[in-house]
Parts: structure tokens; sequence; C-alpha cells
């Protein structure tokens, strides 16, 4: 099949999904499982892509808006990784989705099934899109497409959560990312996604550092300080959205912006010269240690992995500031070991929530017992968020200190190590109290058993994939090493 | 390419021009004679129909870039009137007739809840009257003929409001205010056209704009043209000449508040924009000073400031009446940065604009009709209930933010670039505070809408009710995509005002 046939049909079958949501509204079982089979094509095709990918990147125009202005694809390692990731990983967010709402008694199934396919549609997009405008579009479309979710309880509590999602990524794209964008199209008359970038020295040296700052706070969704308050606001979602939306999906559009706009429209090697990204590094450094600071006082299991979350995104921003290809890589790998570590803590903080009603952490002494595999499973992905071996995320960490120690910065291999210090801290308690501390009152533990398998599955597979990058991430290294991205 | 028509020829195409201007104008006494409600409706129908057909074949005979004039009675100008159709009014005047179908065929199912039903004939008859001053307006080429028309408008526009007292009385002074308003304003118009005709003794456009540009720097002139600018000034509701449009828009009837929020103002922008660039000579210091000082700050204010109001407004007719405000502010400042590209933003976004808000204004005259009132705590809910048009109210309400693919966003990317282009960073950074704004207001809405528990329930609008919202809120996504329409036509505007 065509490579422009198969991008199309990435993009259309999850909003052909959503569609068939609504449809299907009063057969839930029905709809279930056209969901689930709608996943599995749209992960096929995104296999096929990442398979058939011959290292060309041409544009293909889908539509002009204006002389200039194109809705357009195209496929470049970063995002066939990105879109490969994010539909495999919504099968088993579906399949948990399907468990988590029938056994936490949500209501809403169909709206909340419709919105959930029409964002990944969104992703989609993001990931192939062949330029800024057409990246912008899919941004602002994820985010509106994702606040139903959020307020999907339709409390007063979800509601204000939401407000805040929204008005700062809205906010922040319409108020930065669009200027950077317009300025851009402005100055160099392009917005086309170009291996090395297209700025070509249009920008002098204190215009290029305002302009990096434009997209590093303008991508709200990368949750860089101080732009950071609509992740845990938005932990009020129903919990596979905050797995999938909020460990996946919406995050890492936003770290996957920042890397794709700095290799394809920055231009790693002219970023590098210019030190223009030189007080990013600083701040998200800060980013990474503050957030982990907060990340140890939050009880509120979901919180807390709400500032990890936080603090893990700004290393991918880190990685942007860096500038260099080793950078990249680490920010490449650790979009996706992350995706597959923070997804399984979610899952299993899920996991608790429907069989124990529990939210809070001081609560979940001596749980483990009971829930063996949940907490295993948490335990595999906290130690690959801390980046310890045999986990896939140590490889991320040991490329980005890497490139750290390529750009001349050691500070940098300080703060890495002492953030993954803080992450012991605040990832493994829980796990120890699990499975070490007795229970406040012996009687109350008995009650509570793993729930479905359709709830406890979804993250052990994930965990395992944790695992298994450990062995398998020369895979992804080599196919972006051979089709360019870096060198 | 001035492709000149043949003049005293019977060939119908050649007298696209007037048949434009005079079919709406002789359907409305026949109303009146014919009297009967049914009747009236579709006869207006039919003619606001020929309206846009006829101004769809225009903006394709000017699509090219050429000119076409029309002599009426065949007195050759400068002594008789003339008719100049080019891209810059082809435009306005496809706008105002498709918005005057589409708010006919919402008026279809809704008139009857807000006018008793045997004044329904002479409604209709002012509204074609209305019709006819808009399309003269942006048609002619003479300036004269340009204040006849805007005060056929005017005085029908002024009926029209009033119609809304059968629903509230408050509505027969807020026309009372708009009369007063409108007339002061016309008023400075007409001063200025007699200042003009002192100083050059014609009335004809290019004609005068040939003999001023031989006067040199001309104190009558460019007295003429302040006073032309503060008059359009009130009829386009620039701030702060602006205190007659809130309670107008808010207490017509929906249909009335529909059309006249895409139109009216526009039209007189329009001729705001006409005399700039057609009578007067717009490398003129004078003008440019007066745009730089006066209007772009008024503009800006006007963006911010109205935008601020329309956060607190709980009546959802007046808080899009503020935003109204707001967005001509944009129009405003489009104009103001005289340039070719601020232009082309400047009637790009009336297009945009005008879609926009028709669309936002219909959906809640649709709820409305079910509600009975547009407070914002009346809406509970209605999301649930009235899925459809709730969906349209959310579409114009992301085209009226700006959100990428919907026409709005066009307008701001259009309005940006200018912006940047002219250097004014200040002005670019508000622009964006100003569409910030607009999600505040909008959101606002549409959390009630979608996420508050509903205290009644009711059933959605008819089909017929909902057709019209639809088309307007499809033109929304349709004009955010394809921009062939809008983008191109007003690029060939500027040329031509430019020239």
């Amino acid at each position: 099949m065509p490579i422009e046939f198969l991008i199309f049909l990435t993009v259309f079958t999850p909003a052909l999904v959503g569609g068939l949501n609504l449809i299907f509204n009063k057969k839930p079982n029905v709809r279930d499982i056209v969901t689930l089979l709608g996943a599995m094509i749209t992960f096929y095709f995104s296999a096929n892509i990442f398979l058939g990918f011959d290292g060309q990147a041409t544009q293909y125009k889908l539509a002009t808006i204006m002389p200039g202005i194109d809705i357009s694809f195209h496929i470049e390692p970063l995002g066939i990784i990105f879109a490969f990731l994010a539909s495999g990983l919504w099968i088993l967010t579906h399949i948990y989705a399907i468990g988590y709402m029938r056994g936490a008694k949500e209501k809403n199934h169909s709206r909340f099934f419709f919105f959930f396919s029409m964002s990944i549609a969104s992703v989609m997009g993001i990931s192939f899109s062949g330029n800024l405008f057409t990246l912008f579009l899919f941004y602002e479309i994820l985010t509106l497409i994702t606040f139903p979710l959020v307020s999907h309880k339709g409390s007063t509590e979800a509601l204000r959560g939401a407000r805040v999602y929204l008005s700062i990524l809205l906010g922040t794209s319409i108020g930065l990312q669009l200027l950077g964008i317009i300025w851009i199209y402005f100055s160099v008359g392009t917005l086309d996604f170009v291996k090395g970038g297209i700025l070509n020295g249009s920008f002098g040296s204190l215009e290029l550092i305002i302009l990096v700052g434009l997209f590093a706070f303008g991508i709200g969704k990368a949750a860089l300080f101080p732009f950071h308050r609509w992740l845990p606001a938005a932990m009020v979602a129903p919990t596979p959205v905050s797995a999938l939306l909020h460990a996946v999906a919406v995050v890492k559009a936003g770290v996957f912006t920042v890397l794709k706009v700095g290799v394809y429209t920055f231009g790693v090697e002219s970023l590098s010269v210019s030190g223009a990204t030189d007080w990013l590094t600083w701040l998200a450094c800060f980013s990474i240690l503050f957030a982990s600071l907060i990340a140890m006082t939050k009880d509120n299991l979901k919180a807390r992995l709400a500032y990890s979350t936080i603090s893990q995104l700004a290393y991918v921003v880190l990685a942007f500031s860096l500038a260099n290809s080793l950078g990249v890589l680490g920010g490449a790998l650790q979009i996706v070991t992350h995706a597959f570590g923070k997804i399984t803590l979610f899952m299993c903080a899920g996991s608790i929530y429907v069989a124990t009603k529990k939210t809070n952490i001081s609560d979940m002494q001596g749980l483990g017992r009971v829930m063996p595999i949940t907490f295993l499973s948490f335990l595999i992905g906290a130690i690959s968020i801390i980046g310890l071996p045999p986990m896939g995320g140590s490889w991320a960490k040991w490329f980005l200190i890497l490139s750290s120690l390529e750009a001349d910065k050691q500070f940098v291999v300080l703060v890495l190590l002492v953030s993954s210090l803080l992450n012991i801290a605040y990832l493994l308690p829980l796990v120890a109290k699990g499975f070490y501390l007795d229970p406040k009152e012996e009687t109350e533990i008995i009650i509570f058993k793993e729930p479905s398998a359709l709830v406890w599955l979804p993250p052990a597979i994930t965990a395992s994939i944790s695992f298994l990058l450990f062995f398998y991430v020369g895979y992804i290294r080599d196919f972006m090493l051979n089709f360019g991205l870096v060198s | 390419m001035a492709s000149e028509i043949k003049q005293g020829t019977l060939e119908l195409v050649n007298h696209l021009p007037i048949l434009q201007v005079i079919t709406p104008m002789l359907i409305a006494p026949l109303l009146v004679v014919l009297n009967n409600k049914t009747l009236s409706w579709l006869l207006s129908f039919l003619g606001t129909l020929a309206c846009l057909f006829i101004s769809i074949l225009l903006i394709q005979g000017v699509s090219d870039g050429s000119i076409l004039t029309y002599y009426l009675g065949g007195w050759v100008p400068p002594i008789g009137i003339e008719y100049r159709i080019d891209a810059a009014n082809a435009i306005l005047l496809f706008l105002i007739s498709i918005i005057s179908v589409i708010v006919l065929i919402f008026s279809y199912s809704s008139l009857h809840a807000e006018i008793p039903e045997e004044k329904h004939t002479l409604f209709y008859s002012c509204f074609l009257l209305c019709l006819t001053g808009l399309l003269g307006v942006v048609a002619t080429a003479d300036i004269f003929n340009v204040f006849v028309f805007l005060e056929i408008s005017s005085l029908s526009t002024y009926v029209l409001v009033a119609q809304g007292a059968y629903l509230d009385r408050r509505a027969l002074s807020a026309s009372f205010n708009y009369l007063i308003m409108g007339t002061i304003g016309a008023t400075f118009f007409v001063i200025g056209i007699g200042y003009i005709y002192m100083a050059t003794g014609s009335l004809n456009m290019m004609d005068i704009a040939e003999r001023a540009s031989q006067l040199g720097d001309n104190r009558t002139i460019q007295a003429g043209f302040a006073f032309i600018v503060v008059g359009m000034g009130l009829k386009l509701a620039m701030v702060p000449l602006h205190i007659w449009l809130p309670n107008a828009y808010t207490f017509a009837p929906t249909v009335v508040t529909c059309f006249l929020a895409a139109t009216a103002t526009k039209v007189a922008l329009y001729v705001l924009i006409r005399f700039v660039f057609s009578v007067f000579n717009y490398e003129d210091n004078f003008v440019n000073e007066l745009f730089f000082l006066l209007l772009m700050p008024l503009a800006v204010i006007a963006m911010i400031a109205a935008s601020v109001i329309a956060i607190f407004k709980q009546n959802l007719k007046k808080l899009l009446a503020y935003s109204s405000l707001a967005q001509i502010g944009y129009m405003l400042l489009g104009l103001s940065l005289m340039s070719q590209k601020g232009l082309a933003s400047s009637l790009v976004h009336m297009v945009n604009h005008g879609f926009t808000k028709a669309a936002l204004f219909m959906s809640l005259g649709a709820f409305m009709l079910n509600t009975k009132n547009v407070y914002i705590k009346s809406l509970r809910g209605l999301g649930k209930s009235m899925p459809f048009t709730s969906a349209a109210f959310v579409i114009g309400g992301l085209s009226l933010i700006g959100v990428p693919g919907t026409a709005g966003f066009i307008s701001k990317w259009l309005l940006l670039e200018a912006t940047l282009e002219t250097g004014y960073w200040l002005v670019a950074i508000l622009i964006i505070a100003s569409s910030l704004f607009a999600v505040i207001y909008i959101w606002k809405i549409i959390e009630v809408l979608y996420f508050s528990e509903c205290s009644e329930s009711y059933s959605e609008v008819s089909v017929l009710t909902l057709i019209p919202i639809w088309i307007l809120a499809l033109f929304c996504v349709f004009l955010g995509i394809n921009t062939s329409l809008t983008v191109d036509v007003a690029n060939m505007a500027t040329e031509i005002l430019f020239k």
C-alpha cells in the first residue's frame, strides 16, 4: 500500500472508530469490541509504516489553506516511533479502560470512548504532520478533544481541574506558540519540517533565544515549569485517561513537538552553535528537581505520579536544550521508555482504586500481599522510571548523560543522578509499604483481591515490555541512526 | 483592465449591478400590497435568493481583477450615478446576500415566537428595505448615493430593532438610542460629503479622487474626511462611539440581530475603506496620521476592553454584542495598519466574522425558542437536550476564538502577520491577549451547556431551524480550510484599492 494511504488510514481509523462508538451507543459489548478491533487495525497500519519506511521523507499535501500554508503530512523516524508507540498502547489501554470503566462504575461510556478515539486520531495527526501549521492544528484539536475526558465526572472538582487544564494549554499555545509560528512564517516564508532546520540564520542571537522561549513555553503540553500546573489538575480524569493521555498521548505529544521542532525547524546544529538553548538547560534541570521534590510531598498516588511525569518530561526538554544528536536520541528513548514505565504506574494506581477505592499512599500498607501482580508491575515500572538496569529507562538516562558530557555541561550529569535518587525516594516506598508493612487494620485487607484480568493484565504487559526494552533498545537506536534522524 | 459595459444594451447580464440592488427594493412595497404572511416570506426568500445568485455572478465577473461599471439611466458620470463593482465590494455583496438568505430560512420557523403574526408582512418589507440599503451602499460609486442608501438601511434598521418590543419593552429605548446616535452619524457623514463637494464640485468617487489630487493639501477636504471618519465611526460602532450597539443587538429580535451583526457594521467599515482608498489618497500624510494616531489606539482599546467586558456579561446576547465590538476592533486595526496585508486581513475578517457571529447569534436564538431568555443560567445542560444547536454554537465559538481549522483562525493569522510586517510587536501581543479573553467568555458558555445539570428538559428545535444554523456553522469550518473565496478575493481587492 502506498505510504500516503497508510498515513491517512492511521489518522482516519481512530476517528472512524470514534464515530462508531456513538452509533453503537446502546450496545456496550459491540461498541467495545469494535473499538478494540479499530485499535488493532490502527496499530497494524502504523506498524506497516514502521516496517515500510525507507528513509524517504516526502511531503504529502492534503489541502492548501492559503498559499504557503498547507495541511501536509510526512514521515520521519521520530514520528513513526511516536505513532507506533501511541497506537500500540491504545490497544492495551482500551482493554484496561473497559475493565476500569465498568469496574469503577463510571457513567457515559460512549461519550468517553468517542473522545478517547478522537484524541488518538489527533495524536496520529501530530506524529505525521509535515509542517508546523499541521502540527499546530492537531495539537489544538487534541487539547479540545481531551477536555471532555478530563471533566468526565462532571463534578465541580472535575470541572475546576479541566478548566485549569484548558486555560493553560490553550493559553500557552495561542499566546506563545502561535506567535512563534507566525514569526517563523513571516521571517522564513515556510513552515515545512526539513531536516537541519529552516531558519538558516534568519534570526539574530537574541531573537533566537526569544523564539526558543516561545516554543519551550508555548508547547504547554510539555509541562515545563512554570506551565506545569495543568498536569496535576488533569488528574481528576478517570485513570485510563491519565494513563494513556497523561502518560503517553498528550504529554508525549508535547515533548514530541519540542523534539520535532528542535530537529526539523530549528535544526540541532544551528541550535548548538548559537547557544540559544543554554538557559533552557538550566530551567529544565530546575523543573526536573523541583517537580521531584513536590512529588515527595504528595500522598495522593495519582498526584505523585503527575509530578513525577512533569519531572520526566523535563528530561526531554533537557534533551532538546542540549542540542546534539546524542541528546535527540536520549530524548526519543525517554519518550518511549517513560511511556511504558509511566503507563504501568498509572494503570496500577487505577487497579488499586478499582479494587479498594483507595487513592492515598498512606492507606495502601499491606495491599501488596493481596494484589501481588499489581504491585510487582508497579515495582518494575518504577525501576524503569528511575533508570536502573535491567529496565528500558536506564538507556534514556545513559544517552542523556553522554549527551550532556558532549555538550560540555557536566552539572547536568549531577542533576540527573540526584533526580534518580529522588525518584527512588518517592516511587519505591509505595512498593515497600505494600509488601512489608502490616495493614493498619488486619481485617480490612482480606476483603480485597486483584480486580478482573482486564484491569491487572495490561499493566503487567507494559511492565514486561519495559523489561524487554532494556535488551532491544538497540533496534530503536539503529532505526533512528539508519534513517538519519541523528548522526 | 476595467471592462466597460456597453451602455444601453438590454442584455440582462450587463444590468447585474443594478439588479442586485433593485430586486429587494421592488419586492418590498409589493409585500405590503399583497399583505399575506406566507406569501411575503416566500417572495422575500425568492428575492434574496435572486440577490445571492446575482452576487455570485458578480464575483465571477470580477474574480479576474476586472471592474464592472453601470451608469444609472445611461447618464455618464460625473453627471450620472455610477455603480462600480470590483473584488472589494463583490465579496461584501455576497456576504450580505447569503446572510440574508440564511436569516430568512431561520425566520420562517422562528419569527412567530418574537413578533405577532399580523406584523410579519411589514417586518419582511422592512427587512428587504434594509437589505436594499446595505447592498446599495456597497454597490454605488457615488458618494451622495452612499448617504441615501445608508439612510434607507438605517431607518429600516431602527424599525427592525424596535420590533423586539413585543418580547421586551426595552427594545424601544434601544431603538431610540440607536436612532439618535445613527442620525448624528449620518449628519456627520453628510456634512463630510458637503465639504468634499464644496472643494471638488463632484460626487463621483473616481472623479473626486482625480480632482482632489490636483488640489494638493486642501483643508476643506481634510475636514470632510475627518467628518466622514467620525460619521462612519458611529455607524460601525468604533469605540468610544459604540454605545448604541450592545442594547440594539440585545433587544432586537434574533433574526434582526443575526442580520445586523453579520452585515451592518461591516458595510459601514467598507464605506470607510472605500473612502480612504478610492476617494482620498491613502498615501496622504493626514490620512495616515489620523489612522495611526486615532484609529489604531481606538481599535486596540476596543479589542481589549470590549473582550474584558464581555467576560462579565450574563445576558448572552449582550456578551456576543460586546464580542462584536472587539471583533470590529480587529477589522479596524487591520485597516489602520495601512498596508496591503492589513487591509486584506480586514476584508477577510469581515466575511469570516460575519458567518461566525451569525452562527452564534442564531444558535442563541434557537436556545431562546425553548428557554425564552438568554441568560447564561437558563442554558444549563442544554448540550444534552439540544445537541445539534449546541454543537453548532461550539463550532461558532471555536471560530470566534480562532482555533486552527476554523474561519477565525485565518483572519487572526493574517492580522498577526500584517502587524508583524509593520513591526508593531506590542499590538500583536495584544491581539493574542484579546483572543485569550475570547476563550474565557466562550468557554464559560460551553461549560454551562455541557457540564451543568439540566433543570428542565427541552426538545431539540425543528429541522427547519437547524438547517440555517448548520449552514453557518459549516461555513465557519469551510472558510477555515478553503480560503479561495475569502483570501484570494481579498488579495485581489487590495491590489485594486492600492493601485
